[in-house]
């Protein structure tokens, strides 16, 4: 694969050897998570983000199959069903309960694994793939909760259904009739539910086989790391076995011990009470809010409340769809070679100032829209187009990184002291990607 | 390129954004919000606790009896239980003959089809069947409630905000309509056949105060059935109905807590013994490399001047 | 300042140590084995845990179970009449024998018989007209024909499978086709002289 010192694979056992001579898929996982994947050593823990959220895609697909089987796809009998998997299935309130709070896990470790690239710069060559791959991932999770949220079909189901296919409306002609034809009637329907259902069951497929892409094109370069100084030799590195099966298999037993603490003892929080009420074509609920994890999108959406040349809602409905969009051209929109934010003083601050920024948005998605919270939304909505369409290219072209280190050996030796310190920070423009010129 | 044509994009959303930043304030500033009678008076349910509160909190078999009780002699008449079940309340303590005469005699029988003639029929209840809705349909529901629809009773400690807190407020909750609200807010004066209550959402609920005098119920047990009391009792009851599964789930979950404990700290030593042998092999010997060298020269130089 | 722990300590060269590290001895490997060997079990048997609930599931939920328990007004059930009624949404027959149907019965010689049961083994004391039997043909899960009136009895007088001919008596024993044994008697008891509890 990526370096010319990983392991081959080889068999110990005569028929490990008979199996590989004929389908070589042990030495294909022995070289994709296996030893023979060669990982810088000095990775942190917002690398093990990547395997979480794979675990997370496995305990949804699981879960989820084995719920299908309980599920009535039926505007009579969906809400019914879901409560009958609650109180008379075997063991079904805690798959029932695993799979609502996996989705919200799922997002959890998903962005802390975005912003972990975000920060360490991972959208850069040679990663590009990586990170669009990765988008396209994130897109079609989107698709697949929002979708999955409508099955139990409880108020908060149908309203969400009504709001979200609401969007299309706002194309200018053909957003109507687009919008009737997506939801099969003029409004969610047992046409709407059994094709979310269906595609529900589908698209977690298709985002396996995009993960596969994603994994695959990261192999090729290797994974990145906290330096973002490119791995020069077999001591920049360790085989993924067992050094880095060892390190993330005891953080995903951390992690999977705080869903489970959501998962026995507090199954609800992350959802929303009205869900508990059978969905009802006549009455609105007081708030309809999205699942907490669009909260941001939501607060772009509602950000938008003058017409100007656009309606509102095709402002919202486009400013949100581009908050996500603009993220596959961030290659392009950062041009400064230094990837890790280690080394970027300027880009540092923003950087944090964007996780505010996105913080707040989830906020202020999440409350009734008072001029204060619409208020806010707006400044926090100019703050994150002018963050990654603005800010960004100037910084990265404007900004003195601080020197890289000649290795990641040499970081790992000398500690994040060494790497952070302001050697030679006078009179390099430039920043490049190899070892730093010599100071002075 | 895509620089330039995204400046002009972000230039276009942030504009926009502020576009309608500054109207909506304008707009605050021309036309402050009124206040409303429902943010001003509505309150959070009380501070109540309850048995089953907590991680480690078990449901209390008595109270739930008790509360089944006014559930079946109050609030069945009016509101459904269409989720739950005779047979579960076996989960309440009771036998299964007293289930059995429960279902048997319950006020509501369960629709079916006469044997003989096919027509709409109803029969006596067995273990087996749900609780009997008490309406036909939404429609009789609410020609029997001045058009007001009574939820269903199961998923209510779910379906609110606060919970039995909630239900346990609203019961014990309803008052006189204050005077100074109507002073104030003369249109949210309580319409005729609403009731005001400050801990329901919009103020005015259709459902008269169904707790009303002590003694209402009597329990078996020799409870003082003081309308607190049952309240308490039933909020109790609804939350078993909402979650029957709370304890098992409980109990579960402490088992595969402490597991994963254990399993993540045997697994984070043995990742801190696989790592050991790691660092051991690469140790810092002699000196740095000649360029770090320099910078580490440069860096000092640098810092002798500015000292 | 940073450079300064960098030239106090940290001025060394990056040395690849590939010797066993000192002070490894055979103590330290078990010790190390152990660990290993106690985090990958506790993986093990957690994943194995998880697989438990996915299996459980499958098994009938409670409301199919509370329903394992039928009753069943006979009263009018008259005499050569039978009944199809349901239990465990199976159909089930109760069948109010003619006097000479149970002396047919009791006229074949039990032992002769692919699966040797006599009428009184098929029923309860006392009440040997009334013959309750899963109508479920052994062989491959078919109702056969012969409670409903009218329908085809065989040539044996009690139930007809069509699906491969399987033939039964007036006891419901299997006499000829290729149902390996008599059709299945549930567990039932007379709540009362005309409730029938089955289940």
């Amino acid at each position: 694969m990526s370096f010319a010192w990983a392991k081959q694979y080889e068999p110990k056992h005569p028929l490990a050897r008979w199996f590989d001579e004929r389908l070589p898929l042990p030495r294909l996982v022995h070289g994709a998570i296996g030893g023979g994947y060669p990982v810088p050593r000095n990775l942190n823990y917002f690398w093990n983000f990547g395997v979480l959220a794979g675990i997370f895609l496995t305990i949804q697909i699981v879960t989820g199959i084995v719920l299908a089987m309980w599920y009535y796809s039926s505007v009579d009998g969906a809400f019914n069903s879901v409560e009958h998997i609650m109180r008379d299935v075997n063991a079904g309130w805690l798959l029932r309960y695993a799979h609502a709070n996996g989705a919200s896990f799922f997002f959890i470790v998903t962005y802390i694994h975005i912003f972990r690239s975000l920060f360490y710069g991972s959208y850069k060559a040679p990663r590009e793939l990586v990170w669009m791959l990765g988008l396209v991932i994130y897109l079609l999770m989107m698709a697949t909760a929002f979708m999955g949220y409508v099955l139990p079909w409880g108020q908060m189901s149908y309203w969400g259904a009504q709001v979200i296919t609401g969007f299309f409306s706002a194309i200018p002609v053909v957003g109507e009739p687009l919008r009737i034809f997506l939801l099969g009637g003029y409004v969610p329907d047992q046409a709407s539910l059994t094709r979310f259902f269906s595609l529900h069951y589908l698209l977690p497929f298709v985002i396996a086989g995009v993960v596969i892409l994603h994994i695959w094109a990261l192999h090729i370069p290797g994974s990145s790391n906290p330096t973002g100084v490119d791995v020069r030799d077999e001591k920049d590195t360790l085989p993924f076995h067992p050094f880095y099966t060892a390190k993330d298999g005891w953080f995903a037993g951390l992690v999977i011990l705080i869903y489970c603490l959501f998962l026995f003892f507090m199954p609800n929080a992350l959802g929303h009470p009205d869900n508990y009420i059978p969905a009802n074509p006549l009455a609105t609920p007081v708030h309809i809010v999205p699942e907490w994890y669009f909260l941001p999108f939501y607060a772009i959406l509602k950000a938008f409340t003058v017409d100007f040349i656009l309606p509102a809602k095709l402002w919202g409905v486009l400013a949100m769809f581009g908050s996500i969009l603009l993220l596959f051209f961030l290659t392009w929109l950062d041009r400064s070679p230094v990837r890790s934010g280690h080394y970027r003083p300027i880009f540092k601050r923003f950087f944090w100032l964007l996780v505010a920024d996105v913080l707040l948005l989830g906020w202020a998605g999440g409350r009734v829209a008072s001029p204060v919270v619409v208020a806010v939304s707006q400044l926090a909505t100019a703050y994150y187009f002018a963050h990654f369409l603005i800010i960004l290219p100037l910084i990265s072209r404007f900004e003195k990184p601080l020197p890289l280190p000649n290795s990641i050996t040499e970081s790992v030796l000398h500690g994040e002291k060494a790497e952070s310190a302001p050697l030679g920070s006078k009179g390099r423009r430039d920043g490049s990607q190899a070892a730093p010129a010599t100071a002075g | 390129m895509v620089r330039i044509i995204g400046f002009f994009v972000g230039l276009a959303f942030v504009g926009m954004v502020f576009i309608s930043f500054f109207v909506n304030i304008a707009d605050y500033v021309a036309n402050p919000p009124e206040e409303t009678a429902e943010h001003e008076f509505h309150k959070h349910p009380k501070e109540v606790h309850f048995a089953s509160d907590g991680p480690f909190g078990h449901f209390d078999n008595q109270q739930l009896q008790r509360g089944f009780q006014v559930y079946k002699e109050v609030c069945a008449a009016c509101h459904g239980l269409t989720l739950v079940s005779f047979r579960d309340l076996a989960a309440l303590g009771y036998e299964e003959p007293e289930i059995k005469a429960i279902a048997d005699q319950w006020a509501i029988q369960v629709p079916s089809v006469n044997a003989d003639t096919g027509e709409a029929a109803t029969r006596k209840a067995i273990p087996a069947d749900r609780f009997p809705s008490p309406y036909p349909n939404e429609v009789a529901a609410r020609a029997a409630n001045n058009n007001a629809l009574p939820p269903d009773l199961s998923l209510i400690a779910k379906a609110r905000e606060g919970g039995a807190a909630y239900t346990y407020s609203l019961l014990t909750g309803y008052q006189r309509q204050p005077a100074e609200l109507v002073h104030k807010f003369p249109a949210a004066k309580t319409p005729q056949g609403l009731y005001y209550n400050p801990y329901f959402p919009n103020l005015n609920l259709a459902m008269p105060p169904p707790l009303t005098a002590e003694g209402q119920v009597t329990y078996a047990d020799g409870t003082r059935a003081s309308v607190d009391q049952m309240a308490k009792d039933v909020s109790a009851f609804l939350v078993w109905t909402a979650e029957p599964k709370l304890q098992n789930r409980r109990t579960a979950g402490f088992a595969v807590v402490i597991f994963l404990l254990i399993g993540t700290i045997l697994g984070y030593l043995a990742y801190r013994q696989i790592w050991a042998e790691a660092k051991r092999k690469v140790r810092v010997t002699g000196p740095l490399e000649a360029e770090s060298q320099a910078k580490a020269q440069a860096a000092k130089d640098d810092q002798g001047v500015a000292g | 300042m940073a450079t300064e722990a960098q030239s106090a300590e940290g001025s060394g060269n990056i040395h690849v140590d590939a010797r066993t590290p000192a002070g490894s001895g055979t103590g330290e490997v078990r010790r190390r084995d152990f660990l290993n060997v106690a985090a990958v079990s506790f993986a093990g048997v957690g994943a194995a845990a998880a697989v438990a609930p996915l299996l459980v599931q499958m098994a009938p939920p409670a409301d199919v179970l509370a329903l394992a328990q039928t009753e069943i007004d006979i009263s009018k059930i008259q005499p050569g009449q039978a009944v199809k009624t349901v239990w465990r949404k199976q159909p089930v027959f109760i069948r109010n024998l003619l006097p000479a149907e149970i002396q047919a019965a009791n006229a074949t010689p039990a032992g002769e018989l692919r699966d040797p049961q006599s009428l009184a083994e098929r029923t309860k004391p006392g009440k040997a007209n009334w013959l309750i039997t899963l109508g479920v043909c052994t062989h491959l899960g078919c109702v056969p024909l012969g409670a409903g009136e009218g329908e085809n009895k065989g040539p044996f007088g009690g139930y007809f499978c069509p699906c491969h001919g399987s033939a039964y008596d007036t006891a419901g024993r299997i006499r000829s086709g290729p149902a390996p044994t008599n059709l299945v008697v549930p567990e039932y008891e007379f709540a009362s002289d005309t409730v029938v509890r089955i289940g």
